[in-house]
């Protein structure tokens, strides 16, 4: 059994979330570069130099990289051999609510009905995953909703197959138009349950932008899907070329013999995640 | 000119438009043109559009005059001590689309945003000669060194969705849809399809 103190988390938690507004991670800038030297268009080749130069400024002057910093989601793997001293929610919830505060954020968190701003951009979204080991992995991803609010889950019948699959991605995506800040990131989760699906699609933005899938399977789909998409030419910001996305990932889980869940969750191409490990 | 003073060379010498525009100014822009901005704008997101429409439907004034003027929808972030504002960039336009035409109909010249407007808001455009222009999405550091003064007019208990009047200098965007009734993103996706074809 090893112990970790929550003040320990509370901590890193507040830093995680004031370095994930201001530091784009290297994965991201190597894909907006990338996009860059592939760019023809003069307009988007001109945006995608200022999202490099945007990256730069905020990292150096510590202004957040977008004004919508973001709900919290908390992705943490608890090992478990480790027992937390404290209670663990109150020092995720405390870390993010003093990161917000400290590091200059917006609080953009809500009540649904009423619209009234909690002030304090909490409570944070965390999902808990026991794992084997003595470590606690921390990843923070801040969502903003321009692309959140692009996202979707359908239940398609399995009979609309792998073909059915991709039409309803590059639907959504084509819909989606400029809304999300593109050149995105599309996460997709197909299979598992209708929250599973979800959280999958979540959790596919996770992974080091670009990085294929390990089935050989889905990465040929990963890759079919990222090419139609750019086929499709609506570009940087929607002002046409060939870099509407920079990629998608695709998580799977068996589902029910009757179903075929599919969801996607868009990120923008501020995608802003940061991970510690306890 | 360069709107990014030292850092590097792109943007130059686009056209330069003061705000708020002129009706020549209004006129000459084309869908599809990058330009620069400079002078004073309104701010309003989700919150501020609800708002004002309530005072229209209790009769009321409005806190400003927005005749004439530029809307930009900003949720901006906290200003750090001594800085005038956090980040700035802009927020998704559809959002507004249901307020839209009725401050169009104030005399309201442009709105700024990201994203496409739907068909009311573009027929309300046309019908009241008013523009409407993309900033820079996920460009909230850069944009936030064009704004040179930021100035709370209303609804503050709204806190980042509250109406400010800010200075602006070089806050480069896209003409979006211009008074002829073009519309960038559509002459985009036609030339797309067309490609297709």
């Amino acid at each position: 059994m090893r112990e970790i103190d929550s003040n320990e988390i509370r901590k890193g938690v507040r830093d995680l979330t004031i370095a994930a507004a201001h530091d784009l991670e290297p994965d991201i800038l190597e894909a907006l570069r990338g996009a860059r030297d592939r760019e023809t268009g003069e307009l988007a080749g001109n945006i995608l130099d200022l999202l490099l130069v945007n990256a730069e400024i905020a990292s150096r002057e510590r202004i957040p990289v977008c004004q919508d910093t973001g709900t919290g989601i908390l992705f943490l793997e608890l090992g478990q051999e480790v027992h937390i001293r404290g209670d663990l929610n109150d020092a995720l919830q405390e870390g993010v609510r003093l990161g917000y505060e400290e590091g200059y954020l917006r609080k953009s968190v809500c009540d649904p009905l009423t619209r009234k701003n909690t002030g304090t951009n909490t409570p944070a979204v965390v999902h808990l995953e026991m794992v084997p080991g003595d470590r606690l992995v921390i990843r923070f991803l801040p969502k903003g909703c321009g692309s959140e609010n692009m996202s979707s889950l359908v239940m398609l019948p399995p009979a609309a197959g792998t073909e059915g699959v991709v039409q309803h991605v590059i639907d959504r995506v084509v819909a989606a138009g400029s809304n999300p800040c593109p050149p995105m990131i599309v996460g997709v989760g197909l299979g598992g349950s209708f929250e599973k699906a979800a959280l999958l699609a979540k959790k596919a933005l996770l992974r080091p932008v670009g990085v294929r899938s390990d089935r050989a399977d889905v990465a040929a789909l990963e890759e079919r899907l990222l090419r139609e998409i750019n086929a499709r030419g609506q570009g940087v910001h929607g002002f046409g070329g060939i870099n509407t996305a920079l990629a998608v990932h695709m998580e799977t889980f068996p589902c029910h013999i009757a179903s075929l869940p599919v969801a996607i969750n868009i990120q923008c191409h501020a995608h802003r995640h940061k991970e510690i490990i306890l | 000119m360069s709107l990014l003073r030292g850092e590097s060379v792109f943007f130059d010498n686009l056209p330069e438009v003061r705000l708020p525009f002129t009706p020549e100014a209004l006129a000459s822009l084309k869908a599809g043109q990058l330009i620069s901005l400079s002078g004073t704008l309104y701010t309003g997101r989700d919150q501020t559009h609800r708002r004002l429409c309530a005072l229209l439907d209790e009769g009321k004034d409005l806190p400003v005059d927005l005749a004439g003027q530029l809307l930009y929808y900003v949720g901006p972030s906290p200003p750090r001590p001594g800085r005038v504002i956090g980040a700035a960039g802009p927020t998704t336009s559809y959002r507004m689309d249901s307020y839209t035409p009725r401050l169009l109909a104030l005399g309201l010249a442009a709105t700024m945003g990201k994203g496409a407007r739907s068909a009311e808001v573009r027929q309300a455009m046309l019908a009241h000669g008013a523009v409407y222009l993309a900033a820079i999405g996920g460009a909230g550091a850069f944009l936030s060194q064009c704004v040179k003064k930021s100035e709370l007019v209303a609804f503050g208990d709204a806190g980042p969705e509250a109406l400010y009047r800010f200075e602006v200098e070089n806050f480069p965007a896209v003409v979006i849809n211009d008074l002829d009734g073009r519309d960038y993103y559509a002459l985009v996706a036609a030339a797309n399809k067309k490609g297709e074809g």
